[in-house]
């Protein structure tokens, strides 16, 4: 199996468009923001967006909603990325809506603060004034996000309405809002799993250890292999054990799986993903499983 | 399996054509038998499938991707989608058929290569099929391929593909633009000519689709000079880069070399390439698309909406106020002569007034009538005066200077999608 690029002038091109809709909404906005999750999406976004205005700063902050139910090593890494790179970061915390009652937490067992996240993710826009928020959602990951535009308009409840969307021709983007309305970007639209990991090769572009084979005490629930000792609670019945994995996305820590995987560098990564027969998110993505529309239905929310 | 390298950059290509013609499922098929439908999204289309009553796996369900699109059985939005085979990766934009979503067909085809018409075979050429491929030719696509589709519902038969492909032949080499044009007779249900062969149409000795598009060269055109429509200054402020100022933005229409000469439009102040950045470092030279940040030889007035221009342009683009468009109307409020909108052209926005509706499309055959107002879904030929110069290009010479939208400035959304057919140099016409 080779894994060389299947077309350099592919991922070219991609490149180029990503840098020319973060310019383009950056400069057209007045307080855009870049949601960053830790995941090598938002870390491909952010590299992107650092290339996009170099040698200035970036001329935006990047925001992180917390779920608190993190993987250590995520948060690890987002810090000493945003030291390394010189990145103004803001932290929004679910916990904190909870706290103050705007958000109320999902109880049983498998409880997840997955849909929360809209929540906390739209009070941060409206208290922070930002009108543009840049998100690393790819068109390849779900039939909803299949549907969406680059700029993609929210009203002011933060709603997306997939039936109403601004045509978007050329890709000649209209930001035009009134007050307290947002705009979402999706620079990476048009990127697939591979070609994110054909940049993050490319580039070099530091990521989380959990995107690697190790070693992790993990339960089986519903086919996928979640962690123990962090937000997962063990059902009866259940027993943990030891398995080497990876993770192939990064989000909330209590429903998102790892697959098993001896994959420890880039190259052995990018083998494993171009030979995958899974979406990235029907095998690690419990909050994407419970119906025909999740994700569609998150998005009405305000979801990223 | 990725077993080849290529340096050619992906093809976009669009459906188009009536509802119920075999779109998404044309999509669905194409996705499937290359193999690129994972297993999870397979099990689920089953599903959905058997919930929705349509008996076989419906493909269309791997497109048409919201509830209301699943639930009515149509396509209402644009869904892209990305596959690739071991010589060409691909953007596909399946799009829909009913009249009421032409916006997003336009959205769709807008950045295509080729634009694949679906005809039902049974139906041949009806009214939506003739205004999607006049949207196609208008957008400027290299080729349209003309898919007559459901020939199991004609018992295979040639006499009806011929038939069939004549009529959109003739129909597609009338139209105003000069567009290449194939047909493939096909079975997108069954696979017939999507990827493989079609063992039910021996007669037939073209190309499958796939193959088509895997071959499918555009004729490169005669590049009329490069020009960079500057979207933002790039200027850091304090530490060691204290004195850079540079011009970020795309390069379009031929090469941008350090020490090129360039005007500065619509000003006219003119100066030198000192030197090209691109992702971060310093290039010997870029090419269209390239996303860069050029330094200039000379502390020049330069902002957001100005256009560089190499000074030796083959074909120089014209700074105008007044322009003649080609437009697809969006919203329901009519365009009417006086009506304002804003602008968006490469990145300068501003105000339009429609000064005059020259004639409307008719959809139906490739000619116009007068009309003095343009209503949703409606294309035809305005002539715009703007409140400010634009630099602008013919849309059929050079894309990227030659098109723009209009922004309905009540609600603030998209409302047209213009293409620039002629201009009135230095402004009033």
């Amino acid at each position: 199996m080779s894994t060389e690029l299947i077309s350099a002038a592919h991922l070219d091109a991609l490149t180029d468009e990503a840098i020319t809709i973060i310019r383009e909404v950056a400069t057209e906005c007045e307080s855009p923001v870049l949601l960053f999750s830790g995941g090598k999406d938002s870390a491909v976004l952010l590299h992107l967006a650092v290339l996009a205005f170099a040698p200035a700063r970036l001329p935006f902050p990047v925001m992180h909603v917390d779920t608190g139910h993190n993987f250590s090593e995520v948060i690890a890494y987002r810090d000493a990325l945003v030291q390394d790179w010189g990145v103004r970061l803001v932290v929004a915390s679910v916990q904190e809506s909870i706290d103050s009652g705007r958000a109320v937490e999902d109880t049983g067992l498998r409880a997840s603060r997955n849909r929360l996240q809209s929540v906390t993710l739209l009070d941060a826009i409206a208290q922070h004034g930002f009108d543009a928020a840049f998100g690393g959602g790819r068109r390849d990951e779900d039939k909803a996000r299949a549907k969406e535009r680059i700029l993609s308009f929210r009203d002011r409840q933060g709603r997306w309405d997939p039936r109403a969307q601004r045509p978007e021709p050329w890709a000649l983007l209209n930001p035009r809002i009134r007050k307290g309305e947002h705009l979402r970007a999706f620079p990476l639209s048009n990127w697939t799993e591979l070609d994110i990991w054909q940049y993050v090769a490319r580039h070099d572009v530091p990521l989380p250890d959990i995107y690697f084979s190790h070693t992790r005490t993990v339960v089986e629930r519903d086919g996928m292999l979640l962690s123990v000792g962090g937000p997962v609670v063990l059902e009866p019945g259940e027993q943990p054990f030891d398995a080497v994995v990876r993770y192939r996305t990064v989000g909330d820590a209590s429903c998102t799986g790892a697959i098993a995987s001896t994959a420890t560098t880039i190259d052995e990564v990018l083998a494993e993903v171009a030979a995958a027969r899974i979406t990235e998110r029907g095998a690690t993505r419990a909050d994407d499983t419970f119906s025909e529309s999740a994700m569609e239905d998150r998005k009405r929310e305000g979801y990223f | 399996m990725i077993t080849s390298l290529t340096t050619r950059p992906a093809l976009r290509i669009a459906t188009a054509g009536s509802v119920d013609d075999g779109k998404s499922t044309l999509i669905g098929r194409l996705l499937h038998d290359t193999k690129t439908v994972f297993e999870d999204q397979l099990q689920a289309v089953v599903k959905a499938s058997r919930r929705y009553g349509d008996g076989e796996t419906n493909l269309a369900l791997l497109t048409d991707g919201l509830r209301a699109e699943r639930e009515q059985g149509i396509t209402i939005d644009v869904a892209h989608r990305y596959f690739a085979t071991p010589t060409r990766s691909f953007i596909v934009a399946d799009t829909p058929g009913h009249a009421q979503y032409t916006r997003n067909m336009v959205t769709g085809a807008s950045t295509s290569d080729v634009a694949i018409v679906l005809v039902d075979a049974r139906h041949g050429v009806v009214d939506q099929t003739r205004r999607h491929a006049l949207i196609a030719a208008l957008l400027g696509v290299e080729a349209i391929i003309v898919a007559v589709n459901k020939m199991d519902l004609v018992d295979w038969k040639e006499s009806e593909f011929t038939r069939i492909a004549e009529e959109a032949r003739l129909f597609v080499e009338e139209l105003p633009h000069h567009v290449p044009v194939a047909a493939i007779p096909m079975s997108a249900l069954l696979g017939d000519n999507v990827v493989d062969r079609s063992q039910h149409m021996p007669w037939y000795e073209g190309q499958p689709l796939l193959e088509f598009l895997e071959l499918f060269d555009a004729t490169p055109s005669q590049l009329p000079g490069a020009r960079v429509h500057v979207q933002r200054v790039i200027r850091p402020q304090g530490g060691l880069q204290a004195d850079f100022r540079g011009y970020a933005g795309v390069v379009a229409a031929g090469t941008l070399t350090p020490g090129a000469p360039i005007t500065v439009l619509p000003g006219g102040r003119t100066s030198t390439v000192a030197a090209v950045h691109r992702w971060g470092a310093q290039v010997q030279s870029a090419e269209p698309g390239h996303a860069v940040v050029v330094e200039l030889t000379d502390d020049v007035d330069v902002a957001r909406g100005d256009v560089l221009v190499v000074s030796d342009a083959a074909v120089p683009p014209i700074v105008t106020e007044d322009i003649v468009v080609d437009i697809c109307w969006m919203i329901d409020q009519p365009l009417v002569a006086g009506s304002r909108h804003w602008f968006k052209h490469g990145s300068r926005t501003g105000h339009a007034t429609v000064t005059a509706i020259e004639h409307r499309y008719d959809s139906v055959s490739p000619t116009h009538e007068p009309a003095d107002q343009l209503v949703l879904n409606d294309i035809g030929r305005v002539h715009l005066r703007m409140g400010e110069p634009i630099v602008a290009d013919i849309y059929a010479h050079h894309a990227e200077g030659g098109r723009l939208i209009l922004i309905d400035a009540a609600t603030n959304t998209t409302a047209g999608a213009a293409m620039i057919a002629a201009v009135h140099p230095g402004g009033r016409a």
